[in-house]
């Protein structure tokens, strides 16, 4: 199971890699194995204000139906338009072209906020 | 379930967790969802073939009792709680049935095999209990003794090439026909030269694919699972794969697709009731199911494909594009073969038609429904001149 120490990852298993003011976020290499094949995502629309913790969409496999969070709060400014045809990325890259959206954080980001990869690791093995 | 009760495990628990396997709680059985994968496990199980483990059917002798009418009078008392037709089951065949309520619901579908001297019922899972305490009550005039095996494993092998793996085992099996059983005295050679000992092999399944059902010793199970898995064709898969193959192949699955309400006729199930079995009447439901095949039931189990590519799942509600209620999904889910989302559900006689767009909620969002022929994906039994 991969979890790259470059990022900060959430309870709910979303990972999140700031740059700047914006936060790409994606779910975990353990969530989409968890979850097995994604068949579909309900991603969030563009310019929706939301806050951490906020219901933003949801991702189903062949089995079940998981609802995704926001980590982080701010503005959704971006959203990965090739999962629409290729959900399969998220199984297949999770941290990479299988990303979720991007979002234009509303304050200052605080790294304590969210767990690093080791804490992230302990409580998926936990 | 209550963590107090422990899950029950199948003569396969050991390789299936040696193979991978994600060991989930079904029906009160510790069997694999899946191993690689739902979507690689249900295509190669369409393009080859794929071994389940389906020990968690319930298998259910019914034998003649001591000075009875031997096979016959059992296949006589056996259709006094189905309507499908039995007596006329000949010897080294089988057959789908339902057991039905006295009010024309369906207590379980299954299928009962014709092993010459005495009757095979299997069941599912989930009704094994309920099934063997009918038969029970039902059946004790007659004599016929109803006996549940637990020394058996069942083991499914499914797809186009189950065929070419399994003869090189048993090379009686290749001269099956769709619905044939036969027991083999050796059974299965395995790798060591060695043999399984007797072995039901039975040209059925429910994914749609040709393919067979094998009832072995509990402690032959693995050994024989291990030979199939060693052939090239065959690969594992897990109860996901079973479920998206059996929706595509529009097969109803029991508690979802039909219940203790759901009537035969309702369910598209007609054709298990033959005209002499409509005609005489002696079973349970007669007057609803004789009602039904009269007039038409009110509602209609049908298949419903989906516009996009959002899964419609059992539960959602159905409604027409003007909002009147109409019905509700029962099953649905993404088909792999198919390549986009497919469901199951009952709706309104009136709304039962081929090309009739309805509406799925799906947790608040609409979703476009298409009321369309089942089976999705073509079956591709093999079968005989018989």
């Amino acid at each position: 199971m991969l979890t790259p120490t470059e990022l900060r990852y959430s309870q709910d298993h979303e990972w999140v890699r700031v740059d700047g003011n914006r936060a790409r976020i994606g779910i975990t290499d353990f969530a989409q194995d968890a979850l097995g094949d994604v068949v579909y995502l309900d991603l969030p629309a563009v310019g929706t204000a939301i806050g951490a913790g906020d219901k933003i969409g949801e991702v189903e496999s062949t089995k079940t139906v998981s609802e995704i969070y926001a980590p982080v709060a701010g503005k959704i400014v971006e959203v990965n338009p090739d999962l629409v045809d290729a959900p399969e990325r998220v199984n297949a890259d999770p941290y990479g072209e299988g990303w979720i959206c991007v979002i234009e954080l509303s304050s200052e980001f605080d790294p304590s906020d969210l767990m690093d990869a080791s804490s992230y690791i302990q409580m998926t093995e936990a | 379930m209550t963590d107090t009760e422990a899950l029950r495990a199948t003569p396969l628990r050991a390789l299936h967790q040696e193979l991978g396997g994600r060991l989930v709680d079904f029906a009160g059985w510790e069997l694999p969802v899946q191993y690689e994968g739902v979507i690689a496990e249900h295509t190669w199980c369409r393009s080859s073939a794929a071994l389940f483990d389906v020990s968690h059917m319930g298998v259910v002798e019914l034998r003649p009792g001591a000075g009875s009418g031997g096979v016959a009078a059992v296949a006589e008392a056996l259709e006094a709680v189905t309507p499908a037709a039995v007596t006329s089951l000949e010897p080294g065949r089988q057959r789908y049935a339902l057991l039905t309520t006295d009010e024309g619901g369906i207590i379980d579908d299954l299928m009962v095999t014709n092993r010459g001297d005495h009757l095979v019922a299997v069941v599912n899972a989930s009704r094994r209990d309920v099934d063997l305490a009918h038969l029970r009550e039902r059946l004790g005039a007659t004599g016929v003794e109803v006996i549940e095996r637990t020394d058996v494993a069942l083991l499914a092998l499914q797809g186009p090439r189950a065929v070419d793996a399994l003869a090189r085992l048993v090379p009686t099996a290749a001269g099956l026909v769709f619905m044939d059983h036969v027991i083999v005295a050796d059974g299965a050679t395995l790798p060591n030269g060695t043999v399984t000992g007797p072995l039901g092999v039975a040209r059925s399944g429910y994914t749609g694919e040709d393919g067979f059902e094998l009832t072995v010793a509990a402690d032959r199970a693995d050994a024989l699972a291990r030979a199939l898995l060693a052939q090239p064709e065959v690969r594992p898969a897990g109860l996901g794969a079973r479920d998206t193959l059996r929706l595509e192949a529009g097969l109803p699955l029991y508690g979802h697709d039909i219940d203790l309400i759901t009537s035969p006729i309702e369910a598209d199930l007609a054709w298990s009731i033959p005209k002499r079995r409509r005609d005489d009447g002696r079973f349970p439901g007669a007057a609803r199911i004789r009602a039904e095949l009269a007039d038409g039931p009110s509602r209609r189990r049908v298949g419903l494909s989906v516009e996009g590519r959002r899964p419609v799942r059992d539960g959602a509600a159905l409604r027409t594009v003007d909002g009147a209620p109409a019905g509700t999904v029962t099953s649905g889910g993404y088909g792999p073969t198919v390549e986009a989302p497919v469901a199951m559900g009952y709706v309104p006689a009136a709304l039962a038609g081929e090309g009739q767009i309805l509406i799925a909620d799906v947790r608040g969002t609409d979703v476009s429904v298409c009321v369309s022929p089942l089976p999705f994906t073509p079956h591709r039994y093999v079968r005989g001149a018989k």
